[in-house]
């Protein structure tokens, strides 16, 4: 009977059913956008480095991300090589350089450099061509979100990076840049040349370490050999670049922020909505004390509303959230909806609206039952 | 029960007699505070028996809701001392004193206080939802106490699709249906026309009659008296008169004139 209380009161006030699941609709879809761009962002920062064949990663001292990094010396990864239980040293290059689009002007592109048969670093959900395509003269691989930024139309076009022709051999789908700077793919030496880099040179060595071997000690010997590099374990790697793009820069921040008043605004239309539906209903829940109700009975009604506002909203929030993610599917600045967010989006909407029906039950708790002979 | 109604300054702290289903020992209320404070009953003591209808009668402002709200567990008094069904009230919770009236007291107000969201089947069963009773079995119950007011072909109707005597006995049914050792109902014909007013008084002394409750009705309504087995008068804060149907009509002026210059000093 409760929830049958709950669900009449909440529906016999269609327009004020309607306002609340308004609140509650644009907070989920502000939060969901938020959270999902911050999900999205941040996935894109660390996409390469989780990608990356590497426990460790060798580079220069101060680098704050996987884009923005110095040279080092490419004799450092025989050095590491040397250290115990190292299975593996990768040179890889990465550098921003100049991409000139055939049909005139030019943009900037994030060239990425690794061979296919050292296992480094590889374009992934590829879906045109081949990643060992990639040993072809002049080839590199792009991703399709930024063919029209390239100013090309797909594999076959040539374009010019640096002083060097190019040629797109293959499509990847999904790898985006938190820059929005498009990657290119290509091998270590042609990388080199693109950017201009001599040849003793290299941006990171990605270290594997052997199978159960302690990452950290690997990392403090390399560290001891190499005191004019800096080693990172991938974690610290990727913390740090999540530190550097969401949290100096600003962005995450903003996000976050976005999020957090998002719930602010949909809790405060929710709890005054919810708490004028109570006021509304005063009497019928001075009737039930009157009747011998326990105070837990009422508060079970009121926040039986405030969790069927919740679903309702959830459900109607979530659609349009959805709508919105697909929408954002092939754009550069992608928004993620993950179970997790999913389940996290609805916990807080019930939290909201669980802290909402607290104005209401305060309200209720302070009832003169004697009002029931007043009416 | 008259002697008790008529004697109770004088009354000990004696066990609750068999058959009395409410005893109110030197009840005084107090209302406001400061200079605003009012003593809105000055020493009330009456008891209610099992297989009677009595009626609380009095002219405004006499106290008899404020009596009523206490006999019902719904105030507390300022001093005296309440039992209802053989328990004691003093120093109770807010929560016990839900407890007490969902266990042992049922409500008819004189606007109904019907929930208009829900049907006639459902604001019966709501009473005995509070009392933790849920599934078939309340249903039946619902339905039973619908139908023994005459409202078996309406169970589906919400309020707003009942007339105010259908209202009212409705009413009457949820306050029947947690099988309450006394039923307190306040005006309950004053929003009922004539017709209305006698069947809801007929049905209250019918309830009355089946020997396991009692049922106090607070009225002005002079229509209401002809189904009363006794009636109380109250004045000022205090009762100042019985009357007992089966003896006749009993004034008590005297003791009335008694009874206020006590209060007053």
């Amino acid at each position: 009977m409760s929830l049958t209380l709950a669900f009449r009161n909440l529906f016999h006030d269609r327009v004020r059913l309607a306002v609340t699941l308004i609140g509650i609709l644009f907070s989920i879809v502000l939060v969901a956008v938020q959270l999902g761009l911050y999900l999205g962002a941040r996935g894109m920062i660390i996409s390469m480095i989780d990608r990356a064949d590497g426990d460790l990663w060798i580079m220069a001292y101060g680098t704050k991300n996987f884009e923005e990094a110095q040279p080092i010396r490419a004799r450092e990864r025989y050095v590491a090589l040397a250290t115990p239980d190292v299975v593996s040293a990768v040179p890889l290059v990465t550098a921003f350089t100049d991409w000139r689009k055939p049909t005139g002007g030019s943009t900037l592109v994030v060239v990425i450099g690794a061979d296919a048969e050292d296992g480094g670093l590889a374009p992934w959900n590829v879906v045109e061509g081949d990643a060992s395509g990639l040993g072809v003269r002049d080839a590199v691989m792009v991703d399709k979100t930024y063919l029209a930024e390239l100013g090309v139309s797909g594999v076959g076009d040539t374009a010019q990076v640096g002083t060097a022709r190019v040629r797109v051999t293959g499509l990847t789908e999904g790898i985006r840049s938190f820059t929005v700077t498009p990657f290119v793919f290509t091998t270590l030496n042609r990388a080199r040349q693109l950017i201009d880099m001599p040849a003793e040179n290299i941006t990171y060595v990605l270290v594997k370490v052997r199978p159960g071997a302690d990452v950290q000690k690997v990392r403090d010997e390399i560290r001891t050999s190499l005191p004019d590099s800096e080693v990172l374990t991938r974690d610290e790697f990727r913390a740090r670049s999540l530190a550097h793009w969401l949290f100096a820069t600003g962005a995450g921040v903003a996000l976050l922020g976005g999020a957090i008043l998002g719930l602010i605004v949909g809790t405060v239309i929710v709890a005054q909505t919810l708490y004028s539906s109570t006021k509304d209903h005063l009497a019928e829940f001075a009737t039930l004390r009157a009747l011998g109700s326990s105070s837990g009975y009422i508060n079970k009604v009121i926040l039986m509303q405030a969790g069927l506002s919740a679903l309702i909203g959830y459900a109607l929030g979530m659609s349009i959230a959805l709508a919105i993610v697909y929408l954002s599917e092939h754009t550069a600045l992608p928004i993620v909806m993950s179970p997790g967010l999913a389940a996290l989006l609805l916990g807080l909407t019930v939290a909201m609206c669980a802290i909402s029906a607290l104005s209401a039950i305060g309200k209720v708790m302070r009832i003169d039952p004697a009002m029931v002979f007043n009416r | 029960m008259t002697a008790a109604a008529t004697t109770p300054q004088t009354q000990d702290a004696a066990p609750a007699v068999p058959g009395v289903v409410l005893e109110a020992r030197d009840i005084v209320k107090e209302l406001g505070h400061g200079a605003g404070k009012v003593r809105a009953l000055k020493g009330v003591s009456l008891q209610l028996n099992v297989g009677e209808l009595t009626l609380l009668m009095g002219p405004s402002g006499s106290g008899k809701t404020t009596l009523l709200s206490i006999l019902g567990c719904i105030l507390t008094p300022t001093s005296g001392s309440l039992t209802v069904a053989g328990e004691p009230t003093g120093g109770l919770t807010p929560e016990a004193l839900a407890g007490l009236r969902r266990r042992h007291v049922g409500f008819i107000f004189q606007s109904y206080n019907l929930f208009p969201t829900l049907t006639a089947e459902e604001n019966v069963r709501l009473a005995l939802d509070v009392r933790g009773s849920r599934g078939s079995d309340a249903i039946v119950a619902a339905q039973r106490a619908l139908q023994k007011v005459g409202l078996r072909h309406k169970l589906k109707s919400y309020p707003a699709n009942l007339s105010g005597g259908e209202q009212q006995r409705v009413a009457v049914a949820r306050s029947l249906v947690g099988a309450p050792s006394v039923i307190l109902a306040d005006e309950p014909t004053a929003a009922l026309d004539s017709e209305n007013g006698v069947a809801v008084m007929s049905l209250l002394s019918q309830i009355a009659r089946d020997k396991t409750r009692a049922v106090l009705a607070v009225t002005h309504d002079p229509r209401t008296v002809p189904y009363a087995d006794r009636i109380l008068r109250i004045e000022d804060g205090l009762i100042v008169g019985e009357e007992r149907r089966a003896e006749g009509v009993e004034t008590v002026h005297e003791l009335a004139r008694t009874r206020k210059r006590k209060a007053n000093a």
